[in-house]
């Protein structure tokens, strides 16, 4: 066996043939992968004196770190939101689904909900269903990063199409408002809300300091209330431009943390973009861009109908209408969520931007990780690394090139 | 000796190339019969390197049944440094071919004892059989790997601190930075690739002109270590015109006269060569170059 099993006699995987995405461009290198790491093979050359035992030829391809969504709210039929007894089997559903649109790893999103919603999906993980709990993708299902919680603490003004009578305000002062209707915040990755609303700065302070990313999103806060928040901890702004206010040139809002000059030194403010051509203007898309190129990260915020044909669904605890590309509250014209899926959103992105396939490629990737935290193990190809990725040709503008997923400790998953 | 010389830097790196294909093809190689190839690094043999990638990807030629020894490598570089031989090796050649990684010895310049390093690495060669071909490249001062001037001629593989001018050649490597730069190097002696069956140096460039007069038309000397390969019984030395540059026009026009007319189309075919000592093949009859 190739290996002379100083470190480890699990087999190994060479993609040749292939571009793949490392430090920021498209390099010429072959991928070597084993026990889901990726491997570094000057190591395995000289120190294990070892060589691959499958060789994989991309034919030309590029392989890509797998897309971390960290807003999706369910989809082909599935609601996270809605409090159905087997909630997990629903994440699994979707993991397994979204795996075909190159999503790896993401974060189950829940909008406003009242208590019992939370209650039966966050704290039942930790009794009774462990496998909802954070955990690692595979060739069953993309993996969890933890949940990320849209609202209730957040704006009536700009509540989109969130439920107005479960908003809630912070009214005890903080940790206890949270506890109360979230019930636990163990496998939360991301907690949405707005600023502006009376004790925010607390609440803020104390879930960056568990390492939960605080977001601002659905909310009418001003720059200066924006950037308070972004000081005390939060780095995320949920849907740019969406559900919040306008950029107005003598107060930008929350669009202006994309250039403000009051971000705590080292921290970077990262900004979800729903690039699926609805939600955002791609002139928007590229004026976002360009400010801030480096924050963008691409989210789906999917909702229940994606996948599904058109017609009428349910979203929380409202009924969404399917018209072609576009999910609005039934009824109105209020945008409820997109049907996009990831690679759209790539694509898209990157056609309407006009940016390099190694951009569009790393807001997908790289982007979430980082704002996460994460990007030690994933978001990225180097050595070390977690080793879902996505296989992809290149990107024609009106093609659609084919995505596989590759979980190489066993064979292709979709 | 022969003296190839050959247009540019390109043809040379391509003769070397082909040269060492074809020594390995005829060899034969086989699991009980390595093919043992001593091999340098640097910019010399970038090119060649490049061509026997291709001539791998082509299909010619096979490293399964080769075993490699590396001339050198620096002291204290951890061995992922971008510069360190290792690094060079595996990115330049190792990576692109079919060489079982058990088979390709670098000296290990992190060692904890290196005076044992080097015995060992002595005694790895001897087990291989001893070197079949040992490629090398010349230095500006006339050295072979690093046995800078002064290098005893019948020196085995050991530690060597760097001549002053060799660190400050190689700073550019190191951002210019002189304190970076490593000052000592593991090496294999002169005698050890005079023990070789075959060697050939490979000379590009001006810079190096000089060295190849000094090597070649001066007698053997300590000051220039590559001119004990005078003393060796199958030697080549590949270069371009460039490196011709401080030798006679008698020397050059003697080389070249030695040279087929047709521009080395023979070598396309691994040739068989006459008397060839290693497979014992019979004379055969053949418009070539002879050894002298």
């Amino acid at each position: 066996m190739p290996s002379n099993k100083s470190v480890s006699d699990a087999p190994i995987t060479q993609f040749i043939n292939c571009r793949i995405l490392r430090d920021n461009e498209l390099q010429r290198e072959d991928l070597w992968v084993r026990e889901g790491r990726i491997l570094d093979p000057e190591k395995l050359f000289f120190d294990e004196q070892g060589y691959a035992d499958k060789r994989v030829d991309c034919e030309g391809s590029i392989i890509a770190p797998g897309f971390i969504d960290v807003q999706i709210n369910g989809g082909y039929g599935i609601d996270f939101s809605q409090a159905s007894e087997n909630v997990s089997d629903g994440v699994s559903f979707v993991a397994k689904k979204i795996l075909e649109h190159g999503v790896t790893s993401f974060c189950p999103t829940l909008v406003t909900s009242p208590p019992e919603v939370y209650h039966k999906v966050t704290v039942s993980f930790l009794s009774v269903l462990p496998q909802v709990k954070v955990h690692d993708g595979g060739p069953h299902g993309a993996g969890v990063l933890g949940f990320h919680l849209e609202g209730p603490f957040i704006s009536a003004e700009k509540k989109g199409a969130h439920p107005e009578k479960y908003l809630r305000t912070f009214k005890s002062g903080g940790l206890e408002d949270l506890m109360e209707v979230y019930g636990s915040l163990d496998d939360v990755a991301i907690v949405t809300l707005a600023p502006e609303l009376p004790g925010s700065q607390s609440v803020v302070r104390e879930l960056s300091r568990r390492g939960i990313t605080v977001s601002l999103g659905h909310s009418a806060a001003d720059l200066s209330q924006a950037e308070e928040a972004v000081q005390h901890g939060a780095t995320f702004i949920t849907h740019l431009f969406n559900a919040m206010l306008p950029f107005h040139h003598r107060d930008p809002g929350i669009v202006g943390l994309l250039t403000s000059d009051r971000i705590p030194a080292g921290r970077t403010v990262y900004y979800g973009m729903i690039a699926d051509g609805i939600h955002t203007n791609p002139a928007a898309l590229r004026i976002a861009h360009r400010a801030h190129p480096s924050g963008l990260v691409l989210v789906t915020d999917a909702i229940t109908a994606m996948g599904l044909p058109p017609g009428r669904h349910t979203l929380g605890q409202q009924v969404i209408e399917i018209q072609g590309l576009h999910a609005y509250v039934a009824g109105t014209k209020t945008l409820s969520g997109s049907i996009a899926t990831m690679d759209m959103c790539v694509r898209h992105f990157k056609q309407a931007s006009g940016c390099s396939v190694q951009e569009a490629l790393e807001a997908a990737s790289l982007h979430p990780a980082q704002l996460l935290g994460i990007s030690h193990k994933k978001g990225k190809l180097d050595y070390g690394s977690d080793a879902g990725q996505n296989v992809e040709n290149d990107f024609l503008p009106f093609k659609l090139p084919k995505i596989s997923v590759y979980y190489p400790e066993s064979q292709r998953a979709h | 000796m022969r003296l190839v010389i050959l247009d540019d830097y390109d043809l040379a790196s391509e003769w070397a190339a082909k040269y060492i294909r074809n020594r390995i093809v005829q060899f034969k190689p086989s699991a009980d019969r390595f093919f043992t190839l001593g091999l340098p690094t640097g910019s010399t043999p970038y090119g060649c390197y490049q061509k026997l990638i291709e001539y791998y990807r082509h299909g010619d030629i096979s490293f399964k049944y080769v075993k490699t020894f590396n001339m050198d490598e620096y002291v204290g570089l951890p061995r992922a440094h971008p510069e360190s031989y290792h690094s060079y090796m595996w990115n330049n050649f190792f990576k692109h071919i079919d060489i079982d990684p058990a088979n390709a010895h670098i000296l290990d310049g992190n060692a904890q004892n290196l005076e044992e390093e080097c015995q060992a690495y002595e005694q790895k060669i001897a087990e291989a059989g001893g070197i079949e071909l040992f490629v090398g490249g010349i230095g500006p001062d006339g050295h072979i790997a690093f046995n800078e001037p002064g290098s005893s001629l019948v020196s085995r593989t050991r530690v060597k601190t760097l001549a002053k001018d060799t660190i400050v050649a190689n700073a550019r490597f190191f951002g210019n930075d002189l304190s970076k730069v490593p000052t000592m190097a593991l090496t294999v002696g002169v005698g050890t690739v005079m023990d070789a069956k075959e060697v050939m140096i490979l000379i590009t460039g001006a810079h190096k002109a000089f060295a190849l007069y000094k090597a070649i038309e001066e007698g053997v000397n300590h000051m220039w270590t590559v001119s004990a390969f005078q003393q060796h019984p199958r030697t080549i030395f590949v270069c371009d015109e460039d490196a011709t540059l401080e030798l006679r026009v008698k020397t050059v026009k003697y080389f070249k006269g030695q040279q087929p007319t047709r521009k080395w189309r023979h070598l396309d075919k691994p040739p068989l060569r006459e008397g060839n000592w290693t497979n014992g093949i019979g004379r055969q009859n053949l418009k070539e170059q002879t050894h002298d």
